[in-house]
């Protein structure tokens, strides 16, 4: 059985400019930070970043790594919207290709499932439609024989392509060696299809334990990442931070509330990014823990 | 009653949406419609099923107060399982618009230019989809000519005409079916699906709701009934359910 363990700057290292990143997690929950960390200090480019957005997006696309988004939001959940997002969008200085959450959902599915599209409702009359006109509808096919639905006879649906990825990176709570997965806290949110959709899948945990012991963590049903979804697993302690991952840690909402604030205006954000993301991860996270103990 | 608010009869009349629904997820946005959903609940809406907010549906009714640890979740809703709800049907949502049109389109993801947005908003979010697969209605706090105009920004819930215009595919369960705002309540009831004023709120004048449209209102002109007080027994319910009275922040009265 192979050992996929690796570190989060060897992960970074096989991420390319040019390439379309997939980004697990959901607005500001379980979202693998730590890498993204990591990418901030990397010369790295023209990003398409896919993901259910929070502070990734934010903080990728200010540093100047990021030409596109496929989303349907980027959110910090207490806080509305992340203010790094809302000067980039303002400022004209990414792409967007907006999509329904639901839509995200199948072009994830599609990908994971090779197929190059999946239909759908969603979409159709909106501006997820007329914004991207690369976008396609369907004609339903059953228009008689035994599964025609009449009502259903003249419908157009809407295409959603299959969102593939070159690199999908997603967070969990435990992993083992050999790539499989646990997330306890109350939803693994899409990351199976996220690490389905990618040509090389990475997953990071706050602890890597020895293959086959995951059921000593909590309970098996828990363990939705299979080892077949994963190229690469990176133990990084607090590495979602900070963003939701219980019960390994909630939101860190005191510091949130720090980041969303200190991000509104160039020199608080200046003074932001000099402590907190100047460095590696480790000094990442006891600038934090001062922080902390300064409050 | 003397000491009924505006945020008052806002509540009742989100509350109203949802009679009539059976057994449908409602999933309200914004502290008004939270509060009348459960209100609905408690009174003539008895089967509505409310979520956690997270991956579970609750057991009971919580109030606006009730903390997370409280909750007594009945069964296990992740994301996925969300959708799966909203695809089936079964849910009537309440969604907040920055700006709906004349025929029920909604923006939440941003004014002006979609490309280079004068200001960016929350994004389309689930919107599309919800607004042609189950029943969608708005609440909108601050009713005035930016908020009610003449066709919006960027289309994220779709409208009567732009259903129509694409098919069955997006008309076949396109539902929309009211908006509230602070100044009155609003539907479609119109031969070619327009918004209406259905009724206005107590103290409001047609003036005032006209003034404030940025759009010709079906049914303005006419005789408009005024939207009903809470009850007595509603009135208590909710106190009980809104003690912090955060419903009275929302609405700009």
């Amino acid at each position: 059985m192979a050992d996929k363990q690796t570190t989060v700057s060897a992960m970074a290292d096989e991420i390319e400019s040019g390439m379309t990143l997939g980004i697990g997690g959901w607005g500001s929950r379980r979202k693998p930070m730590a890498l993204v960390r990591e990418l901030l200090h990397r010369d790295v480019t023209d990003l398409t970043l896919v993901s259910y957005g929070g502070p990734d997006v934010g903080l990728l696309v200010d540093a100047g790594k990021v030409s596109k988004v496929i989303c349907g939001f980027v959110t910090l959940d207490s806080i509305a919207l992340d203010p790094l997002w809302r000067a980039a969008r303002q400022a004209g200085a990414v792409e967007l290709t907006e999509v329904d959450e639901g839509l995200f959902y199948l072009g994830l599915q599609a990908a994971a499932w090779r197929v190059p599209f999946l239909p759908a409702r969603a979409g159709l009359g909106s501006a997820v439609q007329s914004e991207t006109p690369a976008f396609r509808t369907v004609a339903n096919p059953y228009v008689d024989g035994p599964f025609a639905d009449p009502e259903d006879a003249g419908a157009e649906l809407f295409a959603m392509p299959a969102l593939r990825l070159d690199v999908a990176a997603v967070h969990v709570n435990v992993a083992d060696t050999a790539g499989s997965g646990m997330v306890l806290g109350p939803d693994a949110h899409f990351d199976d299809l996220f690490l389905g959709a990618a040509a090389r899948r990475f997953m990071t945990a706050d602890q890597v334990v020895p293959a086959g012991t995951l059921a000593d963590h909590g309970p098996l049903e828990r363990a939705t990442i299979h080892r077949l979804l994963t190229d690469k697993v990176a133990e990084t302690p607090n590495g979602a931070h900070f963003t939701a991952n219980p019960p390994s840690a909630p939101r860190d909402e005191a510091f949130q509330k720090h980041y969303a604030a200190s991000a509104k205006d160039p020199e608080t954000w200046a003074a932001f990014k000099e402590r907190f993301l100047s460095g590696d991860e480790s000094a990442y996270q006891s600038a934090v823990e001062t922080w902390r103990s300064e409050q | 009653m003397s000491d009924v608010t505006r945020a008052d009869i806002c509540t009742i009349a989100c509350a109203e949406a949802w009679r009539g629904d059976g057994e449908v997820m409602a999933s309200p946005f914004g502290s008004v419609p939270a509060l009348g959903a459960r209100l609905a609940k408690s009174t003539f809406a008895p089967d509505l099923v409310l979520t956690d907010g997270e991956a579970a549906l609750v057991h009971g009714i919580p109030t606006l107060a009730t903390r997370p640890d409280e909750l007594v979740r009945e069964s296990y809703v992740p994301y996925k399982t969300i959708f799966a709800i909203v695809w089936s049907g079964r849910r009537h949502i309440m969604m907040m618009a920055s700006q709906v049109d004349q025929f029920g389109n909604q923006n939440i993801a941003a004014i002006g230019d979609h490309a280079k947005p004068k200001a960016q908003l929350v994004g389309v979010r689930g919107a599309p989809g919800n607004s042609v697969n189950h029943a969608t209605s708005y609440w909108v706090p601050d009713h005035n000519p930016r908020s009610f105009v003449a066709s919006v920004d960027v289309v994220c819930g779709v409208g009567n005409d732009r259903a129509a215009a694409a098919g069955p595919g997006a008309s076949r369960f396109h539902d929309l079916r009211r908006v509230v705002s602070n100044l009155g309540v609003f539907d479609f009831a119109t031969p070619d699906g327009s918004m209406r004023i259905a009724s206005v709120h107590p103290g409001v004048t047609l003036d005032e709701v006209a003034a404030a449209t940025g759009f010709a209102l079906a049914g303005i002109d006419g005789d408009v009934p005024v939207t009903r007080e809470p009850t007595e027994a509603e009135a208590a319910l909710l106190a009980e359910l809104d003690p912090k009275s955060l419903r009275e922040r929302e609405v700009s009265a």
